[in-house]
């Protein structure tokens, strides 16, 4: 019995059956998007991690949330906005391009985008 | 003598001229070579700390004061930027990253005369709750070295509670200050959304990210929320502090806490629960009007932060692309190569993991059924908490359901990991502001109490920690 055996994760939120399966495709599909280059075992390994989390938070789509607006902030502010002054930060350009790998005359140098 | 006085006397000491500034970094940095197997310190920043010392101590001597904070010497997650310092975020990503500015936080600490002497080791990205998932090393808890000290700020809860220095600055999105605060006794504050600005800050979620202290007593957190506290121009969502937080005076009487009922249930360790139980029997003794509360969308308070979080860490985490700073790749074929090479050997695991899941829930399809549905659990838990604050002024609960875990335990499973988060994450969620607060041990190892108070009532709070900081 581990330390956690409390924490068994049927006592803790509903454990839903698996409505998700995330293939291997998915798992590349979704690398591709987020430009990260996975090899054979990180794909397996995650789509099995996934497929347990994804089932985790799926117990969401049966909670009633009739009549309400979603929140994606809680300090009560929009738009907030500064005058359109020029304001000195006190760092140098050199500064900010200290930790550039590759930079010609000042700028960033990076592979072709276009053609 | 081993240990530190509160921080407004070392200060006093130093601003006296009865100890140096000097004496102070020495006896920080010597502490932190002497612990060194805790692996807690990921950079030192002696040659910068001895300066700046140096330049508080000739302060001294001229006018007679060099801050609240003169010559206080604190250590800041390796998240923040500081002072030129190599910035890694624990991560090889960043392995080799100079700051090239300085965040606010630890531009406000050191104008009142604090030192930053060192970056202290954490969750890569502080993605995770026991430092293991630092791509470097993994803290061991000051109490038990085969065991984790609880993260993501692990490193910063070690260096306060193995004496290098009073404080140090943690950064909590789902409980990352106050988790390790609680595995290893010590102090650990999560202030409200937007008290304290994150500029400077490697952004993990920027609609839960929160700066705060971790200290060994409550009015030493005061204090250091205190300098730092208030609106930012750098950081648009700070939001208007309170005139002082440093007044603690306080009495337990008549204080209306509410227990939280959901925070009770078969997951909580039985000894853990019995401290807690213990401490609330103290804050009745003394006066408390303790009440049961119910928020009863509590339990899904974790999925809804295991939606929202990689989205906007997948958000956060694309500027890491290789192009203008971190690790990039040198014989990469075209850009999209460029891209992905750098990130698949930068990042780790769990980097790659929560920024997937997050790619997953924001995608075309997938948007509404996860992100948007998270983002309408969170207002009902909003509602919840608002109701609860309608008839008590504080929300009470243990911080963890468990005390600190033996090293390697969770870590082969990612799902085990995420419910330590379990009692921590709905503050974040709600924006309300949260602190631990030592409560009792079990086998040796720390017990954290949770209070919670309405949003931008931290000064409220602190009172009401330092009132049972008084009669534990």
């Amino acid at each position: 019995m581990t330390e956690c055996q409390y924490l068994n994760r049927g006592q803790i939120g509903v454990y839903y059956p698996l409505m998700t399966k995330l293939t291997k495709d998915d798992v590349l599909k979704l690398a591709r998007l987020a430009r990260l280059r996975l090899s054979q075992e990180e794909v397996e390994q995650f789509s099995k991690e996934f497929t347990e989390i994804l089932a985790y938070v799926e117990q969401l789509k049966d909670t009633d949330t009739e009549g309400l607006k979603p929140t994606y902030q809680v300090n009560g502010l929009a738009t907030v906005t500064r005058s359109d002054e020029d304001i000195n930060y006190g760092t140098a350009q050199k500064d900010l391009l200290s930790n550039v790998p590759r930079t010609k005359d000042g700028h960033i140098q990076v592979k072709r985008m276009i053609g | 003598m081993s240990g530190w006085n509160e921080i407004t006397k070392i200060a006093d000491d130093v601003n006296s001229g009865r100890v140096s500034a000097k004496e102070n970094v020495k006896k920080a940095l010597s502490a932190i070579e002497k612990n060194k197997e805790y692996n807690v310190i990921i950079s030192t920043l002696e040659e910068y700390a001895l300066a700046r010392a140096e330049h508080i101590d000739s302060q001294v001597k001229s006018i007679k004061s060099a801050g609240r904070l003169a010559g206080v010497p604190f250590i800041v997650k390796d998240n923040f930027l500081a002072v030129g310092s190599e910035t890694t975020a624990a991560s090889n990503i960043l392995k080799g990253f100079k700051a090239p500015y300085t965040s606010t936080a630890v531009m406000r600490l050191e104008a009142e005369g604090a030192i930053c002497v060192a970056k202290a080791n954490l969750d890569a990205f502080a993605h995770g709750s026991s430092t293991e998932n630092s791509d470097f090393m993994t803290t061991k808890n000051p109490h038990d070295k085969t065991r984790v000290p609880g993260g993501s700020s692990g490193g910063s809860a070690a260096a306060v509670m193995l004496d290098m220095v009073p404080f140090a600055l943690g950064s909590d999105t789902g409980g990352s200050i106050r988790l390790p605060a609680s595995f290893t006794g010590a102090v650990g504050l999560k202030p409200s959304y937007g008290l304290v600005s994150r500029y400077g800050v490697i952004a993990m979620a920027s609609s839960t990210d929160v700066i705060g202290p971790i200290t060994k007593t409550v009015s030493d957190a005061a204090l250091v929320l205190d300098v730092m506290a208030g609106k930012d121009l750098l950081d648009s969502t700070t939001i208007d502090r309170e005139a002082s937080y440093t007044n603690l005076d306080c009495s337990l009487v008549g204080t209306k806490i509410g227990i939280v009922r959901e925070y009770f249930g078969e997951g909580l360790d039985p000894e853990v629960k019995s401290v807690i139980e213990t401490a609330i029997d103290v804050l009745k003794k003394n006066g408390a009007e303790i009440t049961e509360v119910s928020l009863p969308s509590l339990p899904l308070a974790l999925a809804v932060y295991y939606i929202i979080c990689p989205a906007e860490v997948s958000s956060n985490l694309s500027r890491y692309d290789g192009q203008r700073f971190g690790h990039s790749v040198k014989d990469a074929e075209d850009l999209l190569d460029s891209y992905e090479k750098a990130r698949a050997e930068g990042f780790g695991a769990e980097a790659k993991r929560r920024i997937m899941i997050g790619t997953y829930v924001l995608s075309s399809g997938y948007y509404d059924a996860y992100y948007k549905k998270a983002a309408l659990v969170r207002s009902k838990l909003i509602r919840e908490f608002n109701e609860a604050f309608g008839k008590v002024d504080f929300l009470l609960g243990p911080t963890a359901p468990v005390t600190a875990f033996p090293i390697g335990q969770n870590i082969d499973d990612p799902l085990q990991m995420y419910l330590i988060d379990i009692m921590t994450v709905a503050a974040n969620l709600v924006g309300v502001p949260s602190i631990s607060v030592p409560a009792g041990s079990v086998r040796g190892l720390p017990v954290g109490l949770q209070l919670m108070a309405r949003q931008k009532a931290d000064a409220e709070l602190l009172r009401l920690a330092a009132a049972y900081e008084g009669v534990r």
